[in-house]
C-alpha cells in the first residue's frame, strides 16, 4: 500500500515540477496545548499536531519545517506563501473553504465545553459574558446565542478574563480546557454539557496545491487505516477522545 | 542549563526559578532583546537616509522630484503604520518575485493569480525554495527594516526639511556674496547647522521607533512582546514548568527595558545637542559663547 502510494506521488510531482526534497513549510500556532505549543523545556513546537505532522512527513517522504505564526494572521500568511500548511486546530468550516482548502479531516468532531468559576449559573451560557478566542469556531458559536461575545488573540487570554471576572465563562475545544480544569482544584469546572462544533480538524492548504492534497489525503488515509492515528489521539487526550 | 534540572517538579524554589530562568524558551526571549537592539541599530540610519533622500525632494526645483518628495511623505505619514506593516512585505514580496517569474520563466502558460492565490513558477520564489531558515528570517528581518525605513522615514524628511528651512536665510545670501553656487552653500552652510534644528524632532521620531519594534510579530518576527505574552501565560500540569498567569511580571519587566532605552537615548541626544549647539547663531549656542566670556 504504502509503496504504490509514493509511486503515485513520484509520478504526481514529476509532472508538476514540485520535488519531494522541496521543504515543506507546515504553519501552526504554538498557543493551544495539547494540539500544539511550545515545549519550554526544548523551545520547540510540541503537541499532538507536531507529532502527527512529523509523521505525516516522514511517511511521504517530504522534508518538513515548523513555522509559528499568530492565529489571527495564520490564514492570510498562508495564501500569502509564507507556509505551505496550516496544522493548528484548525476546523474545517464552509467560511475557511472559502479562502483555503483542507484535507480529510485528521480529528473527528469534538466537543467544546464551556468553563466557569464554580458555582455559576447554567443560565449563564445564555446570558452571560462569553470569552472566546477570536476567529474560532467557538467566536462563531456565540455569536449566534443571546450571550455577549468576548474575544481574545490568544486562548490563553480568555482563561485568564474568567479569572479575574471579566468574562462568565470561556468556550474553547474540551480537550484545551481540560487541564486548566484539573490543575485549578475545583476553582474552574465545566460549565453544562459539551456542544459539538464543525467537521473536524484537518490541514489547510492553498488551494490551488492540489497535488500537496492528494499526498496528504493518502497519507491519512493510510495512518487512519492502520490505526497509528488513533494510537496518537490517546497519547495526547486521553482515551474518552473520539477515535476513527 | 545546570545539572540539577532534569526533573523541575522536585526542585526547591530557588533552584526551579535558576532552571526555569535559563530553559529553552527564556534564552530564545533573551535573544529577543538582541533582535530589537539590532533592528533599531540598523533602521535608525536607513530611516535618516530615507529622510535626507526626501528632503532633499522636497527642497528640489526639478518638479518631478518635488512631486516624488510630496507625494511619499504625505501618502506615508498619512496612513495608519499598521496598514504600512502589512502592506510592504506583500507588495514588495510579490513584485520582487513577479519580476523574477518574468525572468526566469516566460513561457509559463498558466495565471500568476488564482483565486486567493498567489503562484509563480519555482526558479522564482523569493527566498529560494530550499533556502535554510536562517536565510528567511534573515529576509523576514530585512522585508521589517525596510518597512520601518518607509515609514519612519516620511516623518525624518518632514523634519530634516523644516530644520533646513529654519537655517538663517541671511547666511545663505552672505554665503552667495562669496561666491558660493546654490549646491556650495547647502552644502557647506545648510547642512552642517540644521541638525540642531533637526534634533528634537530626530529624537521624538526616535522614541516613536522604539515603542514601535513590537509591530515585528505582524511580519512573523517573535520579539520580546510575543515571548512576555506567550511566556507569561497560565502553564498547565502539561508543562515542564507549570504555573499561574505571570504576565503581569513579564510585563513589567519590559516596562523597565522600554524606560531604560527611552533614558538612556534621551540623555545621548541631550549630550549630541550640546555638541552640536556649540557656535550656533541660537539661544543655546548664545548662552555658550557669553559662558566661556564670562
Amino acid at each position: 500500500m504504502k509503496k504504490t502510494t509514493l509511486a503515485a506521488l513520484a509520478i504526481l510531482f514529476g509532472t508538476s515540477g514540485v520535488f519531494a526534497q522541496d521543504v515543506l513549510r507546515m504553519g501552526s500556532e504554538g498557543a493551544y496545548p495539547p494540539y500544539n505549543f511550545l515545549n519550554d523545556a526544548t523551545g520547540e513546537l510540541d503537541g499532538f499536531e507536531r507529532e502527527l505532522g512529523d509523521e505525516i512527513c516522514a511517511r511521504a517522504e517530504l522534508n518538513c519545517e515548523w513555522v509559528i505564526n499568530d492565529w489571527d494572521t495564520i490564514i492570510p500568511n498562508l495564501v500569502s506563501g509564507n507556509y505551505d500548511t496550516i496544522m493548528a486546530g484548525m476546523s474545517i468550516t464552509e467560511a475557511r473553504m472559502e479562502v483555503i482548502a483542507f484535507t480529510q479531516n485528521y480529528l473527528l468532531p469534538e466537543p467544546s465545553a464551556f468553563i466557569s468559576l464554580a458555582d455559576t449559573d447554567v443560565a449563564m451560557r445564555d446570558s452571560g459574558v462569553i470569552a472566546v478566542q477570536s476567529n474560532t469556531i467557538q467566536a462563531g458559536y456565540v455569536a449566534e446565542t443571546d450571550a455577549d461575545l468576548l474575544e481574545f488573540p490568544t486562548p490563553d487570554e480568555t482563561i485568564s478574563a474568567l479569572r479575574n471576572g471579566e468574562a462568565d465563562a470561556v468556550l474553547a475545544d474540551k480537550a484545551f480546557l481540560a487541564p486548566y480544569v484539573a490543575d485549578s482544584g475545583g476553582e474552574l469546572v465545566f460549565l453544562g454539557d459539551d456542544v459539538i462544533l464543525g467537521g473536524g480538524i484537518g490541514i489547510g492548504l492553498r488551494q490551488s496545491d492540489t497535488d500537496l492534497r492528494d499526498t496528504l489525503n493518502a497519507v491519512i488515509d493510510e495512518m487512519k487505516a492502520d490505526g497509528s492515528l488513533n494510537v496518537m489521539i490517546e497519547k495526547w487526550f486521553g482515551a474518552d477522545h473520539p477515535k476513527f | 542549563m545546570f545539572s540539577f534540572c532534569t526533573d523541575p517538579s522536585i526542585l526547591p524554589d530557588w533552584q526551579w526559578f535558576a532552571c526555569y530562568l535559563t530553559n529553552a524558551t527564556h534564552l530564545q526571549f533573551y535573544r529577543a532583546f538582541g533582535v530589537v537592539i539590532v533592528l533599531l541599530a540598523i533602521t535608525a540610519p536607513a530611516a535618516l537616509g530615507m529622510g535626507l533622500l526626501g528632503a532633499l525632494a522636497l527642497r528640489s526645483r526639478i518638479w518631478p522630484l518635488n512631486w516624488l518628495g510630496q507625494g511619499y511623505v504625505n501618502i506615508v505619514r498619512g496612513v495608519p503604520d499598521i496598514v504600512f506593516f502589512l502592506f510592504v512585505p506583500i507588495a514588495l514580496g510579490q513584485g520582487i518575485e513577479w519580476v523574477m517569474h518574468q525572468i526566469h520563466c516566460p513561457d509559463w502558460d498558466q495565471p500568476i493569480r488564482q483565486g486567493n492565490d498567489f503562484i509563480v513558477c519555482r526558479e522564482a520564489k523569493v527566498p529560494p525554495v530550499n533556502a535554510p531558515a536562517w536565510v528567511r528570517d534573515i529576509y523576514a528581518f530585512g522585508m521589517a527594516v525596510t518597512a520601518f525605513a518607509l515609514v519612519f522615514g516620511a516623518f525624518v524628511a518632514n523634519t530634516l526639511y523644516g530644520a533646513m528651512q529654519a537655517v538663517p536665510k541671511a547666511q545663505i545670501e552672505t554665503a552667495e556674496a562669496y561666491g558660493m553656487t546654490r549646491r556650495q552653500a547647502f552644502r557647506r552652510i545648510v547642512l552642517p547647522q540644521m541638525w540642531v534644528y533637526a534634533l528634537p524632532g530626530l529624537s521624538n521620531i526616535w522614541q516613536i521607533l522604539i515603542k514601535a519594534t513590537p509591530l515585528l510579530f505582524l511580519l512573523g518576527i517573535q520579539d520580546i512582546v510575543y515571548w512576555a505574552r506567550e511566556l507569561g501565560g497560565q502553564k498547565t500540569s502539561l508543562f515542564a514548568y507549570p504555573h499561574p498567569d505571570w504576565r503581569m511580571w513579564y510585563f513589567l519587566g519590559l516596562l523597565c527595558f522600554y524606560l531604560f532605552l527611552t533614558w538612556a537615548s534621551e540623555r545621548a541626544f541631550a549630550r549630541l545637542n550640546t555638541r552640536l549647539s556649540r557656535g550656533q547663531a541660537t539661544a543655546a549656542g548664545e548662552r555658550m559663547r557669553k559662558a566661556a566670556a564670562a
